[in-house]
């Protein structure tokens, strides 16, 4: 695994076998005269057959990135620039007949909110054919073999009955479950996850990760998981991207990215977070809350609650490839850094 | 729904006061609605000084002459809307019964609440078989459409300008009484209610303190809502002949004049009809305004 | 379900009960001999002293009750005064014509209402959005009567396009509907507008998207659908206000329908006959209501999350 990862290559360097590239995408929303900038610049790739995990706050810009991946950002947004390329091709200002071919077929997304996400007024079954229909050259008789298949795949017991049924006589997991036949009906290259698992139970949250992974594997398509709990992190992503306030802040392979945080969000983060392969005295959670958008200050905006911030903070600092193989957006590792280097990771303030 | 969360510390005095003030902010940011409330008042205005014209004819105009020779003459200089069958000018007539069509409205929604609210509030406070009997006798009422109701009363009642009044009014109290009792429940449920009457207050004072303000939105709104339709009734059966009665220059009572000379004079029945369309337009304006303001489901 | 519709039907009786008093009721509550206000203040003794023999107002108020009662539940409403020809009769001889009326109006307002409140939703903000809700604005204000006076003065006496008055061929038929189905179609065009702007915000309707779901099937199939339901509501309630509420509309076409019944048997001071068509368009009114409530709540058993 440690040598697949080097070879992989982790950062923004080109990559022949990245899905999916995105480099500096901005997406805002106008609210009157006013802009907010919900995606601010964003980079990313994700290698083929692989999950990419991109964590952050609510309001940090990871659901705005993923809609914005399948062109869904809807008035009052827009993406002002940036580019989004699936192996190869560019999806900004791609045609939208394109993008509907794309949609659902080579690039699919399951959504946070199981329980309204499907369509109350027409059954499973019409729901799961619906998209076999528009991307395979089926008949009817294959669409509904194809769509039980599918049910069964998602471990939904006896698929059969459940296609005539409507979705409000289905629990959570189970839509959560259809949802998931649906964005995989048609063996899709990329999964966009967005946080798939949070209006879940718990035991239904683990089943539902395992699926995806078990699906992903033999499919062989790559994952982009959006979450805000590290714990998914950790259990089903290669690489992370982390968001603060529309920006990726700190971009690593799994393994670094929790073993040597460099970031000092992804540091808090990490030190917010229980875990049981370190000896932890006490929990320590952010200061404060995220800026709201008309109170974000200039340069790096994780600024005011970042316990290292100094005069240099007030510009905002590149993403950078340092030493250990992260991508930081911080200026603590610039030549011009004249604080303190390097945060330890568990040292309880 | 609850819009008082936090605002216990307040007497009824300042929470009514805050209220008026927010409202007033939402109601300026809806412009349609700002439109409805100037022309309202102006029209408003226009009643009273055309009622206290035909009173002491101030300024010397005539919506009672009649003029044979110049009968159901269109629309000119002399005549800007024209005359009707019997020589009277229709613009004069138009002016000296706005106060006819305003204030039989208000006076009619005016009624159907001073019934309507107290029936709310005791079925949505008291409960029980005193909600039930209520509400049984409203939906009787319900079971007539529109001015059906309305019609059958004032058949038996005769037509005039009073009971064509007593008898929109009845028919709208169903309406009143279902809202309020609705935002009667509501009210009474909220924790600081119980509280209160925790502390001994009695029903009375709980009602007017504390209810009343807390419910004045829906009666405002629904206030507004209802003096369209009620100006439509009205004209409705003026027109029908069993509402206000001739010569009273009643619009709706007009439009029931003109209609026998549509061949020859159709302004007759054009202008009046004209009037009561700008009329409830500005109510309706009005009425969808404040409810966007007024409404807690709407606000934000 | 069926307990559903069960709680409705055992609601309703005690409402028809009340209708029944009421309608037999105003008659006596007035201040007033029924049989004098009938014949008119100034009829001979004879007279009136015959239609209160005939109509059994000598007997104690709750035999009259009864006797109305039972003869109401077999659809006897009694003689008309002024022709003696029975009230049923008369109903059912007018009852097509106003149901017919109400049939297509409803159909009309359906139609407009649904073509604008769709255009409305679809290109909201618009220069088309907002000229449509102006105009049905408008729609709602207008007096369906005054409208009907308009139509006739300029499609039927200034174009000579369509007749004037009566009912039954096509051309007789098209001012009338316009004239009562607008305010419908206002009031149904605003329904389905907010309602689609409700639909299209909703996670499912994102999730068509993201299936690669063509825009128009997004709208007419996914929303639309969704959309509907709140809007059938509205125009089954329409549909009842059609049925019992054209008064208007067939006193200014002359349209021999149930209203115009009533109005005539008003002026004609033939109180059996008003009582009865009163009493049989109420009945309809919660009939349609009833109907209305029951679908609506079989609509939206799918949709109600709860």
């Amino acid at each position: 695994m440690a040598e697949e990862l080097q070879q992989t290559n982790v950062g923004l360097d080109e990559s022949p076998e990245a899905v999916l590239k995105v480099d500096d995408l901005r997406t805002s929303f106008f609210v009157g005269k006013s802009e907010v900038k919900a995606v601010d610049g964003v980079s990313f790739e994700v290698p083929k057959g692989k999950t990419l995990g991109i964590v952050g706050e609510s309001g940090s810009g990871k659901s705005i990135t993923a809609l914005s991946i399948l062109n869904l950002i809807e008035k009052p947004g827009e993406i002002k620039g940036g580019s989004i390329k699936y192996k190869g091709e560019e999806l900004v200002n791609a045609k939208i007949s394109r993008m509907r071919k794309i949609r659902g077929n080579e690039i699919s997304m399951i959504f946070q909110e199981p329980m309204t996400s499907l369509n109350p007024v027409y059954t499973i079954g019409d729901q799961l054919s619906e998209v076999i229909k528009i991307h395979q050259k089926f008949g009817p008789k294959k669409q509904k073999e194809r769509a039980i298949e599918m049910l069964k795949l998602v471990g939904i017991p006896s698929p059969e009955k459940r296609m005539k049924q409507y979705p409000y006589e289905l629990s959570g997991g189970m839509r959560q479950r259809v949802m998931i036949a649906i964005a995989l009906a048609c063996k899709p290259e990329l999964l966009i996850s967005d946080e798939p698992t949070t209006a879940l139970d718990v035991t239904i949250q683990a089943q539902i990760l395992e699926l995806i992974k078990e699906l992903q594997e033999e499919i062989g398509m790559s994952v982009i998981m959006i979450t805000h709990d590290l714990g998914v992190v950790a259990e089903t992503c290669d690489y992370v991207a982390v968001m603060y306030a529309g920006r990726v802040v700190e971009y690593a392979d799994v393994y670094t990215l929790f073993e040597n945080p460099k970031h000092p969000y992804t540091v808090g983060l990490l030190n917010s977070l229980p875990r049981h392969d370190i000896e932890q005295d006490e929990l320590v959670p952010i200061k404060g809350n995220v800026p709201a958008p008309h109170e974000m200050p200039p340069g790096c905006k994780f600024a005011p609650r970042c316990p290292f911030a100094s005069d240099i903070c007030k510009e905002m600092p590149e993403l950078k490839k340092i030493d250990d193989g992260n991508d930081v957006r911080c200026w603590i590792y610039d030549e011009r850094w004249d604080g303190e280097k390097g945060v330890k990771v568990y040292e309880n303030k | 729904m609850s819009q008082n969360n936090g605002y216990q510390d307040m007497t009824s005095t300042q929470l009514l006061m805050k209220n008026i003030k927010e409202f007033f902010g939402r109601l300026n940011k809806n412009k349609a609605a700002m439109v409805g409330f100037y022309v309202l008042v102006i029209l408003f205005f226009i009643a009273v000084f055309g009622y206290l014209d035909a009173r002491f004819g101030w300024l010397g105009i005539s919506s009672t002459k009649t003029n044979l020779t110049a009968r159901l003459e269109g629309p000119s200089a002399e005549f800007l809307f024209g005359t009707d069958h019997m020589g009277r000018d229709i613009l004069y007539r138009i002016f000296h019964g706005m106060h006819i069509t305003l204030g039989v409205g208000f006076a009619a929604t005016f009624l159907a609440a001073l019934v309507g609210v107290p029936l709310g509030i005791l079925a949505g406070y008291y409960g029980k078989w005193i909600d039930s009997i209520i509400m049984r006798i409203m939906d009787v009422l319900l079971a007539f459409p529109g001015i059906l109701l309305a019609l059958f009363i004032v058949s038996i009642l005769g037509g005039s300008t009073i009971n064509v009044t007593i008898a929109v009014a009845i028919s709208a109290v169903p309406q009143f009484a279902r809202i309020v009792r609705g935002s009667t429940l509501t009210t009474k449920n909220l924790e600081y209610i119980d509280a209160i009457r925790a502390l001994g207050a009695k029903d009375f004072k709980i009602i007017f303190q504390h209810i009343l303000p807390n419910i004045m939105s829906p009666i405002i709104v629904n206030t507004s809502i209802f003096l369209a339709s009620a100006v439509l009734s009205i004209a409705g059966l003026s027109f029908l002949g069993l509402g206000v009665q001739p010569p009273i220059p009643e619009w709706g009572a007009m439009l029931n004049d003109g209609r026998n000379y549509m061949y020859q004079a159709g302004h007759i029945t054009f202008f009046p009809g004209m009037m009561i369309v700008i009329v409830v337009l500005a109510f309706n304006l009005l009425g969808d305004g404040l409810r966007d303001a007024l409404d807690p489901k709407l606000k934000n | 379900m069926i307990r559903f519709i069960t709680q409705r039907l055992i609601q309703l009786i005690p409402v028809l009960f009340g209708v029944t008093i009421l309608v037999f009721g105003i008659l006596h509550l007035t201040p007033g001999d029924p049989a004098l206000i009938m014949a008119g203040e100034s009829a001979p003794e004879a007279t009136v002293n015959a239609i209160r023999r005939r109509l059994g107002l000598d007997n104690p108020l709750h035999i009259q009750y009864f006797d109305f009662l039972k003869n109401v539940l077999t659809l006897d409403f009694g003689t008309s005064i002024r022709d003696n020809i029975p009230v049923s009769d008369h109903i059912s001889a007018r009852f097509f014509i106003t149901f017919e009326l109400a049939v297509i109006s409803t159909a009309f307002s359906i139609f407009a209402g649904l073509l604008v409140g769709i255009v409305s939703a679809v290109w909201k903000y618009s220069f088309w959005d907002v000229s449509l809700m102006v105009i049905t604005l408008f729609g709602l204000s207008m007096p369906n009567f005054w409208l009907g006076l308009m139509l006739i003065q300029w499609f039927s006496i200034n174009l000579g396009w369509f007749a004037p008055t009566g009912w039954g061929n096509p051309n007789q038929m098209v001012l009338p509907v316009i004239a009562l189905g607008t305010a419908g179609a206002a009031i149904i065009a605003r329904m389905t507008r907010s309602s689609m702007l409700d639909v299209i915000g909703q996670d499912y309707i994102r999730t068509a998207r993201a299936k690669g779901v063509k825009e128009r099937s997004v709208i007419f199939k996914h929303a639309l659908k969704n959309a509907l339901i709140p809007v059938v509501t509205v125009a089954g309630l329409q549909f009842g206000y059609f049925l019992s509420g054209s008064v208007l509309t067939e006193s200014v076409f002359a349209i021999n329908g149930l209203g115009r019944l009533i109005i005539d048997s008003i002026f004609a001071r033939d109180f059996p006959v008003v009582q009865g068509t009163v009493l049989v368009l109420a009945v309809m009114f919660v009939t349609v209501n009833f109907l209305v409530d029951i679908t609506y709540k079989f609509l939206n058993k799918r949709v109600d999350l709860n």
